[in-house]
């Protein structure tokens, strides 16, 4: 097992450097001039020829490719992004606390999803074409379909303005959380039990569950085994689902108006601020590797014979 | 004495209405070996899980099943589940499949003995030990440790007659236990599945296809096909007088195999 999370992690490194590399291209195919975005950011009223060489100078724009992909990623590694281009301040201050209160909100919420997704996902199998299993994946069905932004507008108009029990915006205390959470849980948690009351009915039908029960294990014992190997699928997916809602809560940080990341990426898009994108992009890859590696981890530490494929 | 009776069994799924197993009687003789033969999707596997009610739900069963007097039908979940194992034993085809692949061997040991008798650790593993090494399953101990793809198909399935070996049944209900082996292993299989009978004569119905080793461990067979018994007798009888055209293409098939396979191994001699 040890070997193998050394493995695992090896191959991790090879992807960062890749994931960096493509940041940093695709920031720069961008047809714009940064020398001309930043001194358009800085409010110049007239940007001239000079102006630019100057800025270019100053910046290091004028470099070859490579050097400034060096020097950049060198600084990443020391959580340098470089600063903004339009209020000139670190990018790493700007980014990191409205990364934290992403992340808050993604860590609760995924925790709702997947115990909802858990919960859901074995009670529909155990009773699979039943009256329960029927009416939850209706219901379930339903409520995805809603588009979040609309639901969340719901929500606050009814709980924060009608009855005057939740906090319409902002990020305040614990009960902030409560509606952003909810709206959230509901369009992931919809789709995730599926996956989860899926790969139980994949389990359902093998033969080691008919050999424990010709054994005369309990049901509940037999539950568990199926538990066990089903949410090896399961929790790939999950893990995969926490950078999927850190990366895409841009909707409901702005319906509800909460100070992360997803706002900040939007207002950093809008005007152009380059150094925020790719330290935005960077992140979001960033979780999306390290969340897998770990999926990758703990599905070994539960399946040994995933250990061997590496 | 018949320590279990089968008498109009009729099997159907209640989702489509379709008859599995018609009205199907036979019976097993206290220590003897009774094997039911036929193509795949004769009703043989369904009629065996009948008797141990582990059809899935929507497999609907009516008849009488009288095992040591009673009648399975009307026993609670409860006492159904103390019989299987302990009184009714199964040995699966696959046994690459019949565990549950992200725990050791041993989990599944410990489980199913714990599930039906207090022992100690100590007790239950110098038992299993004993079982696996009677059934010349080698280093018992840390076999136990191993996961079942870390063993062969045919380590599991001397594994689970090692545990029937635990429980002592009074019923084996083999399931094609040598059709997913290599030759050798089968042979191994057939071979513990002998001295099982003669060590603790436990009486077994024995499910295959392949009438050479039905030939060479049952004492009476049942010809399925389509759902229906079309025939049944002592082993003997069977292969020299059957009645039934499809027994006596069965049975003239495998001779022709093995005709066959003996002037094979004549002409490279």
């Amino acid at each position: 097992m040890g070997s193998y999370m050394v493995k695992r992690i090896g191959i991790a490194v090879p992807l960062l450097i890749m994931i960096s590399f493509l940041t940093f291209v695709l920031i720069n195919l961008s047809p714009l001039d940064p020398a001309v975005v930043v001194l358009q950011a800085q409010d110049i009223p007239e940007v001239t020829e000079e102006l630019i060489a100057q800025t270019n100078e100053k910046l290091g724009f004028n470099q070859p490719f490579m050097i400034r992909y060096l020097h950049w990623a060198a600084s990443c590694l020391q959580l340098d992004f470089g600063v903004s281009y339009v209020t000139g301040e670190s990018v790493w201050l700007t980014i990191a606390p409205a990364f934290l209160n992403t992340l808050k909100l993604t860590l609760v919420s995924s925790v709702f999803i997947i115990v909802m997704s858990i919960l859901l996902g074995v009670a529909c199998a155990m009773r699979e074409g039943k009256m329960m299993d029927k009416s939850v994946r209706g219901i379930a069905f339903f409520l995805t379909a809603i588009p979040s932004y609309w639901l969340a507008s719901i929500m606050i108009w009814y709980f924060s303005v009608h009855l005057d029990l939740l906090p319409t915006s902002g990020m305040d205390s614990y009960r902030s959380y409560i509606l952003p959470v909810i709206v959230l849980t509901i369009s992931y948690a919809g789709i995730y039990f599926r996956t989860v009351r899926s790969s139980m009915l994949n389990q359902i039908n093998e033969d080691y569950v008919l050999y424990g029960r010709a054994s005369g294990l309990s049901e509940k014992k037999i539950t568990m085994h199926i538990l066990r190997n089903s949410l090896q699928v399961a929790i790939s997916i999950f893990a995969m689902a926490i950078p999927i809602i850190l990366g895409s809560t841009v909707v409901i940080e702005n319906v509800f108006a909460w100070p992360g990341l997803g706002r900040l990426s939007v207002k950093a898009i809008l005007s152009r601020d380059f150094p925020i994108i790719q330290a935005y992009v960077l992140i979001v890859a960033v979780a999306f590797v390290f969340f897998n590696t770990i999926s990758d981890i703990i599905n070994a530490a539960m399946n040994p014979k995933l250990r061997k494929d590496l | 004495m018949n320590l279990l009776e089968v008498e109009n069994l009729c099997i159907w799924d209640a989702g489509t209405n379709e008859t599995i197993v018609h009205n199907s009687s036979f019976h097993v003789k206290q220590g003897s070996c009774l094997a039911i033969v036929g193509e795949s999707g004769s009703g043989k596997s369904v009629t065996c899980r009948s008797l141990m009610r582990l059809n899935k739900a929507w497999i609907r069963q009516s008849g009488d099943i009288r095992f040591k007097g009673e009648d399975v039908n009307l026993l609670s979940a409860k006492e159904m589940r103390k019989k299987r194992g302990k009184e009714l034993c199964m040995i699966m085809q696959n046994g690459m499949r019949a565990f549950d692949p992200s725990c050791v061997v041993g989990v599944h040991c410990k489980e199913t003995l714990g599930a039906h008798f207090d022992w100690s650790k100590s007790e239950m593993e110098a038992k299993m030990k004993r079982a696996m090494e009677s059934v010349m399953l080698k280093d018992p101990i840390s076999l136990l440790n191993k996961y079942p793809h870390q063993m062969s198909g045919g380590m599991l399935q001397r594994m689970m007659i090692a545990l029937a070996l635990v429980f002592t049944p009074d019923l084996i209900i083999a399931d094609e236990p040598t059709t997913a082996l290599d030759t050798i292993s089968q042979y191994e299989v057939i071979e513990q599945l002998l001295l099982l009978r003669e060590n603790m004569g436990t009486s077994m119905i024995f499910i295959s296809h392949d009438l050479g080793v039905v030939r060479k461990i049952a004492d009476d067979v049942l010809v399925m096909k389509d759902g229906e018994i079309i025939e049944r007798g002592p082993i003997n009888m069977v292969f020299t007088e059957a009645q039934h055209e499809y027994t006596q293409y069965l049975v003239s098939t495998r001779r022709a195999l093995s005709h066959h396979f003996k002037k094979l191994i004549g002409e490279e001699l």
